[in-house]
């Protein structure tokens, strides 16, 4: 199993990598490795619907605990069959959908084929911190395909707002696995499913997973990104943005809520957030005009449809979460395919533009009448079946709010009859009546007859179409599959409970008054396209977010504007302060030791004297160079302690970083005035002074009282211990440097090269500027001073 | 620019000197005082004389190599030397020491640590360098504030 997903990643990488000259042909390789996998997977059908559960452990890293823990059970293995049989479509389709001259097709296929990986990982992972790894990957994945086209301003937007939707829901989620990890002392999820935790940190822990799997689905108010992601190509569309990646939200809260359901903050709102995205997707849905737009928001409708059915927690209701979500990959993919081909032969997607065809499109136009069939939830197709045991789950449901869900449900399904009509009639029949929103500035040209597509384009659509039918008319053929997977979620579901037909009851009458509605929505839809035309826009979750990253970009401006006002001497000063402040109030409540000797000779009073001197003079003189001569007196002064103390080798660094320091000053002096030019006011001079006196009293309290209080055996006395024996050295303080305390070296060289880097950018960019122009105008937001250049 | 004699040819005894102190307190520091923080510093302070005495291009005409590939040899160096013994079973950035045989010199003790501490300097050496370059071409002096530089 691992070895399946690691492939899918590596070869992934390769394409990446390695594989410009294969053009178009990367597809190949890419519907090869997922086809392999949905093979391997096939293969494993038989012992996993016995009750098998293979796993596997890869250990990663062993100090944290982190493995990759993958277990393939019933709803595992069923999102394995999807990710990959859809993969495998979606790539070969992708071989007919761009030209071959199209540049980046090798980044297109590898990155599929890193998502696919990364998208199974989330299925297969039985830990939450694999899970958070993986999802993350998906979401990274799905930046970089949905911004294919990165010339493209409008994908690169909706790149990101993919990207910042579902990356804070992801961090959110990773707050919530930790809460909840650590309050049930597991991350894996058999163990927390044996014994469920609870408590008020649980319930926060829900909600913020929640919140992660609603921004993944594109729940309410979370969906805007969905639409948006609708400008990657259309096989990206088909795989990421319907069939899996979106589902990944409803895979965790499937896997979830068996365990919390009863948790207090669960029901009351995964069944609202997911019933209002359901008919809030299908209303937007009936607002579109653009064949893309009415499948994005008819997926954020069903993604809300599979949230309610999974977040319920009950067992037939998990069964039919369980139907809905095979059926909706299977119809909503070839739907999308459909649309993909349409756009390809007529170059626009615009319900009023299409309406004309010759002949040679009856293959794809049948496919998809299917397959929107089945969505609307027509008898003899998947679809019916599915929406059948939705309404069975609840209409005999206990559950408090039982009825409410149930009228929600239909009343979405509804819509979703209405909007399946608005997309097939807009598609395949010229339907002005349809138009939402035409005015003058709208009027769209139909266009001619676009020429017919090549059978091997439209043959994957096909091949999901004829699944719908064959399903629907024979629901038998997967029952095993579909009650291995519904039971590995809710061990509760007993074999005998998991029916396909449910025979007549109300749950047919609930489908017959579901399509007499949206039958009676068709009809009227010329009363209902002018009816939407007038009711004007609402706020949509598009302008919440554009509004949310203005707000953003408005804060940080200001934040920035006042933590990094651009002085020095404010910068010194709170810095400085910090310093007193923090262990000073530690200081308050020490006990004052005994007065330790102040000097051990008369050679320190010398060192003494000559500190004093120079540290005083510094703040005395009046030419720049000259106070940094003072600054290196005072750190020879330093080097004398080191030498009277016995410390040769501080002594001998403080000197050379004495002497390079005045060598650098020397340096940057020369592009100042020689002398200090702006003196303080009187009052900026007392600030100055308080200040500065503070520090000095603050250290030498702070070194007399650190010296008095000690009551452990310090640390160092180890050191020169270990340090021949293990260190296999006799310089103690070089092996503290590189060996006792070498991460800390490390840091520390890694930081003086950041620095040093950072430096000589600023030195660069500072003279090109004088160069280029002598005028300098500060960025918008950064108020930075400027009075110290010359 | 004025070059003064006198100083060259002190320049370019010293500068050798300062080179084989720097080495020596880099390969003494794990035994005796030294070190690769101060031996790097000690070869900087060697580089800093040489820019006194000729400029920037003298410096570029003594290293031939740009400051920042030596800082990133250093800092690639002290990384490797922390890694490594993860791949023969020991713990991260644990040392150990063999005996190198050098035919004319006989056997020679080597710390791993030894590695790293070349690593510091190294990037001691670089961020030196660097600071001089930086700030050390000639200077978009403030009476001429469109003499054009050289690029490096």
């Amino acid at each position: 199993m691992f070895a399946i997903v690691m492939l899918h990643c590596v070869l992934g990488l390769l394409l990446l990598a390695a594989g410009f000259s294969l053009g178009r042909r990367s597809f190949a390789v890419g519907a090869a490795v997922s086809l392999a996998g949905f093979g391997w997977a096939v293969s494993q059908l038989g012992s996993v619907i016995d009750g098998v559960v293979p796993t596997a452990k890869v250990n990663w890293v062993t100090a944290l605990g982190l493995s990759f823990d993958l277990r393939l059970d019933g709803f595992a293995l069923l999102m394995f069959l999807l990710v990959t049989g859809i993969g495998t479509l979606v790539q070969f389709y992708a071989l007919s959908y761009f030209g071959s001259d199209t540049p980046g097709l090798n980044r297109l296929a590898g990155l599929l084929l890193i998502f696919t990986a990364a998208m199974l990982g989330v299925v297969t992972a039985s830990n939450l911190m694999m899970v958070f790894i993986a999802w993350e990957l998906t979401s990274i994945t799905s930046y970089l395909l949905i911004g294919w086209a990165d010339s493209n301003p409008a994908a690169r937007a909706s790149a990101l707002q993919a990207l910042l939707t579902t990356g804070a829901g992801g961090i959110a989620m990773l707050g919530g696995f930790v809460l909840i990890g650590q309050e049930a002392g597991t991350y894996d999820l058999g163990a927390l499913a044996a014994s469920p935790p609870s408590g008020l940190a649980v319930n926060v822990g829900l909600v913020l997973v929640l919140i992660g799997a609603f921004t993944k689905s594109a729940q309410f108010p979370f969906s805007a990104w969905l639409p948006g992601a609708m400008v990657a190509p259309t096989p990206i569309s088909a795989f990421l943005h319907s069939a899996t990646m979106v589902k990944a939200g409803v895979y965790l809260v499937a896997r979830l809520a068996p365990i919390f359901a009863t948790a207090d903050v669960w029901r009351p709102l995964v069944l609202s957030v997911g019933l209002l995205t359901m008919l809030t997707g299908g209303y937007r849905a009936l607002r579109e005009n653009d064949l893309k737009s009415i499948l994005a928001f008819g997926t954020v409708s069903q993604l809300g449809f599979l949230m309610t059915l999974f977040g319920a927690g009950v067992p037939e209701a998990t069964l039919a979460g369980v139907l809905v979500l095979f059926a909706h990959a299977l119809f909503k993919a070839c739907l999308f395919l459909v649309v993909g081909v349409i756009d390809h032969q007529a170059h626009t997607r615009d319900i009023r533009a299409l309406g004309a065809y010759g002949p040679g499109w009856g293959g794809p136009r049948l496919a998809a009448v299917l397959a929107g069939a089945s969505m609307a939830g027509v008898p003899l197709l998947f679809g019916f079946v599915a929406k059948e045991a939705a309404y069975e789950a609840f209409v005999h449901s206990e559950m408090a709010g039982g009825p409410l869900v149930l009228a929600g449900l239909v009343a979405g399904s509804i819509l979703t009859f209405a909007y399946t009509g608005r997309l097939l009639l807009g598609a395949f029949r010229s339907d002005p009546v349809a138009v939402v929103g035409a005015s003058a500035a709208d009027v769209v040209i139909p266009i001619e007859p676009p020429p017919a597509p090549s059978t091997r384009f439209w043959a994957p659509a096909a091949l999901l179409a004829g699944l719908t039918v064959t399903l629907g008319v024979v629901p038998n053929l997967v029952s095993g599959l579909v009650s291995t997977a519904a039971s590995s979620l809710d061990p509760r579901l007993e074999e005998s409970h998991v029916a396909l037909w449910h025979g007549f009851g109300t749950p047919l009458v609930l489908s017959a008054v579901t399509i007499a509605a949206g039958l009676v929505l068709i009809a009227q839809r010329g009363w209902i396209a002018r009816l939407l035309t007038a009711i004007p826009r609402p706020i949509s979750g598009q302008q919440a977010y554009l509004g949310a990253l203005k707000g953003l970009n408005r804060i940080a401006d200001r934040v920035t504007g006042i933590v990094q006002p651009g002085s020095l001497p404010i910068y010194l000063g709170v810095i400085v302060l910090a310093v007193v402040v923090v262990p000073g109030f530690a200081l308050l409540h020490t006990p004052f030791p005994d007065m330790p000797p102040l000097t051990t000779g008369p050679g320190d009073w010398a060192a003494a004297g000559l500190i004093i001197v120079g540290g005083v003079a510094a703040t005395v003189v009046q030419e720049r160079i000259a106070a940094v001569l003072c600054l290196g007196a005072v750190g020879f002064g330093m080097a004398l302690v080191f030498i009277l103390q016995g410390a040769p080798d501080l002594a001998l660094t403080q000197v050379c970083i004495d002497t390079l320091g005045a060598v650098v000053f020397v340096l940057v002096l020369r592009r100042l005035p020689n002398r200090f030019s702006d003196r303080p006011t009187r009052l900026g001079r007392s600030v100055r002074l308080a200040v500065s006196g503070l520090v000095g009293i603050f250290v030498f309290i702070f070194i007399v009282v650190a010296v008095g209080v000690r009551t452990e055996e310090p640390i160092s006395s180890q050191f020169t211990a270990r340090s021949l024996v293990e260190g296999g050295g006799r310089n103690v303080v070089n092996v503290i440097i590189v060996d006792f305390r070498g991460f800390d070296t490390m840091g520390e060289i890694t930081v003086l090269s950041i620095a040093g880097l950072g430096v000589y950018g600023l030195a660069r960019l500072a003279r090109r500027e004088s160069r280029e122009l002598r005028s300098f105008t500060p960025l918008r937001g950064s108020r930075q001073r400027t009075d110290d250049r010359p | 620019m004025r070059r003064s004699l006198i100083l060259d040819v002190v320049v370019q005894v010293v500068f050798h000197s300062a080179l084989m102190l720097g080495l020596f307190l880099l390969f003494t520091g794990h035994n005796r005082p030294g070190g690769g923080f101060v031996g790097g510093l000690v070869v900087g302070a060697g580089l800093s004389l040489r820019y006194v005495a000729g400029g920037i291009d003298e410096i570029r005409r003594t290293v031939p190599v740009r400051p920042w590939s030596i800082l990133g040899a250093g800092l690639t160096l002290s990384a490797v030397t922390t890694v490594v013994p993860l791949f023969t079973g020991r713990m991260l950035m644990e040392h150990y020491k063999f005996d190198l045989h050098l035919w004319l010199f006989g056997a020679v003790h080597v710390n791993t640590a030894l590695f790293f501490d070349i690593g510091v300097s190294l990037v001691v050496i670089g961020t030196v360098m660097m600071l001089l370059v930086a700030f050390g071409e000639q200077m978009p002096s403030i009476n001429n504030p469109f003499s054009r530089n050289s690029e490096l």
